[in-house]
């Protein structure tokens, strides 16, 4: 267990927090703000991913692919926001669900027609695509730390919408107390129609920024989306705050728990055992984190609710 | 004097599972006439199988407010029991059937009284974390086949004979699995445990203040749900001959909760309906196209927008418990 493999994956940790958090952000608004469970939110990351490959294809150049792709992200949630769930916010958890099962389904299988079942490739811009010397012995993809920087960013920007303007106090009053704020004045639908795109838009950024990295396939972002579940859960429904704890602390303990649950164990276990243990024990890090949040405080580290 | 008019709405609870159960007795006959005759026989018994753990999830989800998303552990651990105790030499269901049993009542009790800590979504989130947990140590078993899952030699036999080897024999053996959970739970939703159970969903505080343990009752029917599941389980097991940790997806989970919502949850006989449809809709349009879900996706969609209280609304039968 050498420093610089622990440094190397307290980044590729910190990689998978950030990433998380950009999805898990428009997530939680969306169920803080809206009550809505929203399961298509994962598609967003993967249409993210596809579409940055189509304009790849078309431009040549990934600046471009990911302008285009983010916006038309953004396009695409405020489309099925119009056409679908804008009529399930007065529904049931259930009926939510279902409908955006539905929803799951049918896109995973449409990109399958359109962009064909292999995975597909978005090569890396070049001038990110080497590696940076961090310290002797230990180089590091520029990409990655690209992803690491470009999260950070959006979460200092979101907390500054949040906290400071007046649609963030919106946002916050909205995930409080939503009946409250319609009283007040405020036009919710609109307010969550904004939220909405801007979340489905987020998801598709990240889609985009990691698709260097993974192989772009359908389904890719049913097993992310879980994880972003598990985020917010660990968070607290609606708070920004939580979602960006939250997610680095899923990310880190997820990446580290799988390179190093195995080593570990070796030391109570014999060799044999821990390679058995060790993975599946990794695999279950995440959950049993979640279920220990939820032991010691049922709402999540940050609530949002104050009820 | 004429007899008191029944309303529609009980009639129809009535009629349904009745007409349901029949048709699924039938199966077998009037597949003899049919082409594919062994496939019909099989998929129908894989409806039935899916019926009965929608079932179990519908007792707690429909009646008791608790949506589990774990559901799928269960399964895996009835069908788990039938792979592990196969491998030792203990094929027959007079001892793998009790002791699936046990085990999922045992997971149940500890689980649950964790997960009834908690409420709403974080309930659902925590007994997805639970079912993740069964997962991933099913794919650690590695002497039990890990990743890939077990092959069992033989069906299960009972009291020594090889009645299940028989697709027929198979097929009514789960046909009356069905009928008894559910009349089991039909038995349980009309007694007092059950009005409990659903006046606990309407409003805990003052059931609780009414002298009851909701937190009893709750743990309770979490584990005669756990149990049943089960027992759809070792039937899985059986049908397909193979045992695997796929059984106990998150995606399995998923499925199970669809199958509830979409038939009608609360009703029992909405989720016998919800399985059926769900099942033969996937093998239907999977014959028409490879790409069958950009069908059945929609469809759902629409089922929510407009046939409220799942497809047994549909018929002016969706009462809620």
């Amino acid at each position: 267990m050498s420093t610089t493999l622990f440094i190397v994956q307290t980044l590729n940790g910190l990689q998978l927090g950030v990433l998380l958090f950009l999805i898990a952000a428009g997530l939680t608004l969306v169920f803080g703000v809206m009550d809505f469970i929203n399961l298509a939110h994962g598609v967003q990351y993967m249409l993210g991913a596809y579409l940055a490959v189509t304009f790849y294809g078309l431009t040549g150049n990934f600046g471009y692919a990911l302008l285009l792709a983010s916006i038309a992200a953004l396009l695409i949630g405020l489309l099925v926001e119009v056409l679908v769930f804008r009529r399930l916010y007065e529904r049931d958890h259930l009926d939510q669900v279902l409908a955006t099962f539905g929803v799951i389904l049918f896109v995973n299988e449409g990109v399958k027609i359109v962009w064909g079942a292999a995975p597909r490739n978005l090569p890396m811009p070049d001038f990110f695509s080497g590696s940076v010397p961090l310290m002797s012995g230990l180089n590091y993809p520029v990409w990655r730390l690209c992803i690491i920087a470009s999260g950070l960013l959006i979460a200092a920007g979101l907390w500054f919408v949040v906290t400071k303007t007046r649609i963030g106090m919106r946002i916050r009053a909205g995930a409080t107390n939503a009946a409250m704020v319609s009283a007040l004045g405020v036009d919710v639908r609109r307010l969550f129609t904004v939220v909405f795109g801007f979340g489905a838009m987020l998801a598709g950024f990240a889609g985009v920024m990691v698709a260097p990295i993974l192989s772009v396939e359908p389904g890719m972002g049913d097993s992310v989306l879980i994880l972003a579940f598990v985020v917010i859960v660990i968070g607290g429904i609606g708070s920004i705050r939580g979602a960006f704890l939250g997610a680095l602390l899923v990310g880190l303990v997820d990446t580290l728990g799988r390179s190093f649950a195995t080593d570990l164990f070796r030391l109570v276990l014999t060799a044999s055992a821990a390679r058995q243990v060790g993975p599946a024990v990794a695999s279950m890090l995440i959950y049993l984190l979640m279920a220990l949040v939820l032991l010691l405080k049922p709402a999540g580290l940050f609530p949002a609710k104050g009820r | 004097m004429a007899a008191p008019p029944i309303a529609p709405a009980t009639r129809f609870a009535i009629t349904l599972p009745l007409v349901l159960l029949v048709a699924l007795a039938l199966v077998p006959l009037l597949a003899h006439y049919l082409p594919g005759e062994r496939y019909l026989i099989g998929l129908f018994a894989r409806v039935m199988i899916f019926a009965i753990a929608a079932i179990s999830l519908d007792l707690i989800l429909g009646y008791g407010g608790l949506v589990s998303f774990g559901h799928a552990a269960f399964l895996g651990l009835g069908a788990y029991a039938v792979g592990i105790l196969a491998e030792h030499g203990i094929a027959d269901a007079v001892v793998v059937l009790p002791a699936a049993l046990a085990v999922a009542a045992l997971f149940a009790l500890a689980t649950g009284a964790i997960a009834m800590r908690t409420r709403g979504v974080y309930f659902i989130m925590i007994t997805l974390a639970f079912g993740q947990m069964a997962y991933y140590t099913a794919t650690s078993l590695s002497q039990y086949g890990g990743d890939d899952g077990m092959r069992l030699a033989a069906r299960s036999v009972v009291l020594g004979h090889s009645l299940l080897a028989d697709p027929r024999g198979f097929y009514y053996f789960v046909f009356a699995a069905l009928v008894v959970v559910y009349l089991f739970c039909r038995m349980i939703v009309a007694s007092r445990f059950g009005r409990v159970l659903r006046a606990a969903r309407e409003n805990p505080v003052r059931t609780e203040t009414l002298g009851y343990n909701v937190h009893a009752f709750r743990l309770t029917a979490y584990v005669i749900s756990g149990c049943i599941c089960a027992i759809a389980g070792f039937l899985l097991a059986n049908q397909n001959s193979f045992v695997s940790p796929a059984y106990m997806s998150w995606q399995r989970s998923g499925e199970l909760i669809v199958m509830v919502i979409l038939g009608g949850m609360g009703s029992l006989h909405g989720a016998v309906l919800g399985s059926l449809v769900y099942l033969l809709l996937e093998e239907l349009l999977s014959g028409f196209t490879e790409h069958w879900k950009v069908i059945f996706g929609p469809l759902l969609v629409l089922v929510v927008l407009f046939a409220r209280g799942g497809l047994i609304g549909l018929f002016g039968g969706g009462r809620r418990g």
